[in-house]
């Protein structure tokens, strides 16, 4: 007797995506379709793509969706969720998008506590424009708009979105995964499906940060490209709960 | 349903629910503050909502994400708020997204002053975003027919998918007239299953429903845009409202306005027609679709067109369209927000008519 034990989700679209050779974009389109398929919400669930690598992301989650402008796929989801409650709706967004274009509309949905939930994938840079320095942008790391690497004299310091959501007042459920390592995708992926969970029980907004790869403008090799993650991101970006509905805030996750 | 004395803006916020409207997301900026301030208290009586967004840049995508749902929504604002809300309007017309967009027009440019405009004819109309596109615009010239074309906005928003606008000068936000709501209204356009929303996609159901605008091979977007032509042809074809009162088949004077301004020149051209001059008056009720033929052909029955604005002369350009210099066209216009009387026009008509007054 043979048991299927892994199979495509059900929420992906069986196409090759656009994303470069060891970009995590495609792991992490995975995570949410597998927590989608695993929660049963597939059709009643309405992503919202936004502009930067991941625009596409219509192309590859199998359920319905909008395309919204550059950086505003959290009011997109707002307009969406108020008209249809019973919708489970996600905006699925990169560094530039939310932490630089969008941060007037993120920080706002997450006030008003809207029921969404963010997947945020910050991988230090612009990867669709070719490379460029984004507010996530690490000290010193060499970008083609920063070309002897950020000076944080003149951009300032990279921005901790999770932190500054998880100051908020506004109940909600906000932590920072990565996708460094194997183990560190497990654990991204409970974080997801604690996300979307709390959205699906009508408790509260919710963002997940994910530290993520760009091989292609970074320079890098996959391989090494996740060890710079793990080097030179996550002690900056601390992995971990920042906030709960509950109450347990800050709750840091091992390495 | 007996008549009730309402501000514009309140009316306008009114005929929206009576045309099913349940969802307004908007920002504050005067003189259209009514609008969200009535419904913020009216949208949850009747189960509706109301959300105030943090700019007019989000609340435009809002109404973008809700009207992407197929529920019925919309949003007001004043001229710089429309110009911050222009990006998304240009996605809505790609996406093809019906939303009525209310612009209650105060004076400009930058941030201008708060008193009554007409210089947002050239956004309304041309586009205003980026890419090629068009909002239906419409333009009414008392609270009772802002009140009677919000409703048919909604039902012209859901047959074309596309964006609709409501064009109103400070004056229709601010004043108060008696209005009527019928109670059996008859709706203009049949609306079909709105298929294309993104509901949540099953199986065995429709195809899955994706809202966008982005094309990027160059074929599909042309296609896109030929579409787009298309459904904008169709517009132009079966949209077309203006407002007639012309002496005859031969008079002096054709006087071009719309809006409250339309309402002056009305008054100032009664003044004079009693002291036996021969004046028409033609009123654009759809900026876009323009009346083109409709001041072409009354053009050709004066001696001269006169147009008036509150704005430097914006629709003068679409009157010279139209007019294609079979007539001499003179113009009147003010800025700053001040009003034109009744008796500033009649006399600009007057030195018109007396052959005063250099033609554009």
């Amino acid at each position: 007797m043979t048991e299927l034990v892994f199979k495509y989700p059900e929420a992906l679209t069986q196409v090759n995506t656009h994303y470069c050779p060891g970009c995590t974009h495609g792991t992490i389109h995975r995570l949410v379709a597998e927590v989608i398929d695993e929660l049963g919400i597939r059709d009643r669930t309405v992503g919202i793509s936004p502009v930067g690598c991941a625009v596409l992301a219509y192309n590859y989650f199998e359920t319905d969706f909008q395309q919204a402008s550059h950086g505003r796929a959290p009011a997109v989801a707002t307009g969406a969720k108020r008209a249809r409650p019973d919708l489970i709706v996600f905006t699925y967004q990169g560094d530039g998008d939310l932490a630089s274009i969008g941060m007037g509309e993120i920080i706002h949905a997450a006030n008003r506590g809207e029921m969404i939930t963010v997947v945020f994938v910050n991988n230090a840079i612009y990867g669709m424009t070719g490379g460029q320095m984004a507010p996530t942008t690490m000290p010193n790391q060499r970008t083609t708009t920063s070309p002897d690497g950020r000076d944080v004299a003149l951009a300032g310091y990279p921005i901790r979105i999770a932190e500054l959501i998880s100051t908020l007042k506004t109940p909600a459920f906000v932590a920072r995964g990565s996708m460094h390592s194997p183990l560190q995708v497990v654990r991204s992926k409970e974080l997801l499906r604690r996300a979307f969970n709390y959205q699906v029980q009508g408790t509260c907004f919710s963002l997940v940060e994910l530290l993520s790869t760009c091989p292609t403008n970074w320079g890098l090799p996959p391989d090494k490209a996740c060890r710079w993650v793990e080097t030179n991101m996550v002690p900056y970006y601390p992995l971990g709960i920042f906030k709960t509905p509950e109450g347990d805030d800050r709750a840091p996750m091992p390495r | 349903m007996a008549k009730k004395l309402m501000k514009g803006c309140e009316a306008i916020g009114e005929a929206a629910i009576k045309a099913g409207c349940k969802l307004f997301f908007g920002y504050p900026i005067t003189p259209q503050n009514e609008i969200p301030e009535y419904l913020s208290h009216r949208l949850p009586q009747v189960g509706g909502m109301f959300v105030q967004a943090e700019s007019e840049v989000s609340a435009s995508n809002m109404i973008y994400g809700a009207a992407g749902t197929g529920e019925r929504v919309f949003t007001s604002s004043s001229s710089p708020g429309i110009s911050l809300m222009s990006e998304a309007i240009s996605y809505l017309a790609g996406s093809q997204l019906p939303v009525v967009i209310v612009n209650i027009m105060r004076a400009g440019p930058g941030l201008g002053g708060i008193l009554p405009g007409q210089a947002d004819y050239f956004q309304a109309t041309k586009g205003g975003g980026h890419g090629d596109y068009h909002c239906l615009v419409l333009a009414p010239w008392s609270v009772q027919e802002a009140a009677d074309l919000v409703q048919d906005a909604f039902e012209l928003a859901d047959y074309y998918r596309n964006p609709v606008m409501i064009l109103g000068d400070g004056l229709i936000g601010q004043m108060m007239e008696p209005v009527e709501f019928s109670d059996d209204r008859v709706p203009i356009k049949e609306i079909g299953p709105k298929d294309w929303a993104t509901t949540g996609w099953k199986r065995d159901g429709r195809p899955r429903a994706i809202v966008n605008s982005l094309f990027l091979d160059a074929d599909t977007l042309e296609t896109h845009n030929k579409n787009l032509m298309a459904k904008y042809d169709e517009i132009k074809a079966n949209e077309v409202r203006f407002y007639e009162d012309l002496p005859g088949e031969e008079f002096d004077l054709l006087v071009v306005a719309y809006g409250t301004v339309a309402r002056v020149c009305s008054t100032a051209m009664e003044n004079l027609r009693a002291q036996g001059l021969k004046i028409g008056l033609i009123r654009p009720i759809t900026l876009y679709p323009f009346p083109y033929e409709a001041v072409s052909k009354a053009a050709k029955k004066a001696k001269a067109v006169l147009v008036f604005e509150l704005s430097a002369g914006q629709m003068l350009e679409d009157i010279k369209l139209a007019v294609l210099g079979a007539k001499p066209i003179h113009f009147y216009g003010r800025t700053g927000g001040h009003l034109i009387t009744p008796e500033e026009a009649a006399k600009e008509m007057k030195k018109v008519l007396q052959g005063q007054g250099g033609a554009q």
